[in-house]
């Protein structure tokens, strides 16, 4: 373990450590050991779950998909535009989104999980087209001389080569959507959004406070084991290079 | 179409409110450039040092926007400044350092270190190597982080109209809580104009900015 890792986590456990007094003075512990409080907390993280889960669930297939049908040599010469208009989906912020998806989906669920969708698939797409681009063409060159068929190929060669960067795309994707979850409140979905926005609307920091921790570490531990996943998913022999 | 009349109706609110708009997102860009790309140059001369400031710009960013008001609020309340333009700007400002500190980072990093020695050869001094090789050098790719952290802060400061910074976000926060569905297009359709007219506005200056002899290059 490099200092670097060490002091990511001294920082980590330092923010915790500050939120821990800051809420301990303002009353958060008194607040969260209400039994009922607590439920209610726990329901909102439920939810928040199920939000962040379908849609990145949704968009991981849609995004994978797209990203390799977008590689296929069928499809190659619609890539351009396809990738144009991705990043310049991605310059929209991720409130219109949800606002837009509001007006044609009305108020609940299923306008959250579409605009978080939409909003995750972007990224995974994106670095799925790149990574597996970015294959160089010898290996699959290679792969073909021995005989695999292109599914093979892409299966074996192709997405393993490009896990490090799919994978990059998803955690950005996660981060975003965990980030963008806690808007869905705002169109009737739940979530610690309720909290958040309720605790500012009246003030009450420790209402407020309830939902901004654990939707924070919600991100960061999704940010960290996603690098955790790459240890898995990405082939050993490209790791090494790496480090 | 009942969105034109609702901005014919109300165009001097909607050019103020995407003025303030930009006006948040400029200020506060300004703010995190000032700061943000002298860091970036300073860390890299020392890589366990760069290794860390990074990691925690990373960490900032990690930290959901609407989270971050929220942590921020009983923060600044004490000095009266929870709620408002304030916590916004700050709030914009951190989450610009990631990208324009790690792109200043990268792209003096990058530069080949043959230019350099050959400034050095010249009898170039420190300070000189750096605003005649190694920063003209490094524009295009620091332009591109300041154009990340500007497309980036447009969402939020949109977001930041819970807080009460204004902006664009404040038709879609009023149009949901309205039901007024013309007002929420009309926000969510501002911010997002904006934001690709900003996106494509910086790249062209990225194209300006970029010396020649780069450009001839690529």
């Amino acid at each position: 373990m490099t200092l670097a890792t060490k002091l990511y986590r001294f920082t980590l456990f330092g923010i915790l450590f500050f939120c821990g007094v800051k809420a301990q003075q303002i009353g958060l512990m008194e607040y969260l050991s209400d039994p009922f409080e607590m439920e209610y907390v726990m329901e909102l993280v439920r939810q928040h779950l199920v939000l962040v889960g379908s849609s990145m669930l949704m968009a991981t297939i849609i995004g994978l998909g797209a990203g390799i049908l977008l590689t296929r040599d069928r499809m190659k010469k619609h890539t351009p535009a396809v990738m144009y208009v991705l990043s310049l989906g991605q310059t929209i912020p991720s409130l219109a989104v949800i606002a837009i998806s509001l007006s044609f989906l009305g108020i609940g669920t299923k306008p959250a999980i579409f605009a978080l969708t939409i909003y995750s698939i972007l990224p995974i797409a994106r670095n799925t087209l790149a990574g597996i681009q970015a294959v160089p063409s010898g290996i699959t060159d290679a792969a073909r001389g021995i005989g695999l068929t292109p599914f093979q190929i892409l299966m074996q060669v192709e997405l393993p080569n490009a896990a490090t960067v799919i994978l990059t795309g998803f955690r950005i994707a996660l981060v975003i959507n965990v980030g963008s979850a806690p808007l869905g409140f705002l169109v009737g979905a739940g979530g610690l959004g309720d909290l958040i926005f309720t605790g500012i609307d009246m003030m009450m920091p420790v209402k407020l406070l309830a939902g901004a921790i654990p939707t924070t570490l919600l991100a960061l531990v999704g940010d960290y084991a996603c690098e955790m996943l790459g240890l898995l998913v990405v082939p050993k022999g490209l790791r090494l290079q790496n480090s | 179409m009942s969105i034109i009349d609702f901005i014919q109706q109300n165009l001097d609110q909607t050019l103020t409110l995407g003025l303030e708009h930009l006006y948040l997102v400029f200020l506060s860009l300004c703010i995190a450039m000032v700061t943000g790309i002298p860091t970036g140059i300073a860390i890299t001369k020392n890589d366990a040092l760069a290794k860390k400031v990074i990691d925690v710009a990373n960490i900032l960013m990690t930290v959901p926007s609407i989270a971050l008001f929220g942590i921020m609020l009983p923060i600044l309340a004490p000095y009266g400044l929870g709620l408002g333009k304030v916590p916004a700007v700050v709030a914009l400002v951190l989450y610009s350092e990631l990208p324009i500190i790690r792109n200043t980072y990268t792209a003096i990093k990058n530069v080949d270190s043959s230019l350099v020695d050959a400034g050095k050869g010249m009898g170039l001094t420190r300070w000189q190597l750096l605003k005649e090789v190694e920063i003209p050098l490094a524009v295009p790719v620091i332009l591109a982080g300041l154009r990340t952290a500007a497309v980036m802060n447009i969402g939020i400061a949109a977001i930041a109209a819970y807080i009460g910074a204004g902006g664009l976000g404040v038709f879609i926060q009023q149009g949901i809580s309205r039901s007024y569905e013309e007002m929420i297009i009309t926000g969510a359709l501002g911010v997002s104009i904006l934001a690709i007219l900003v996106d494509s506005g910086m790249a062209l200056i990225e194209r300006r900015l970029t010396s020649k002899g780069l450009k001839i290059e690529a």
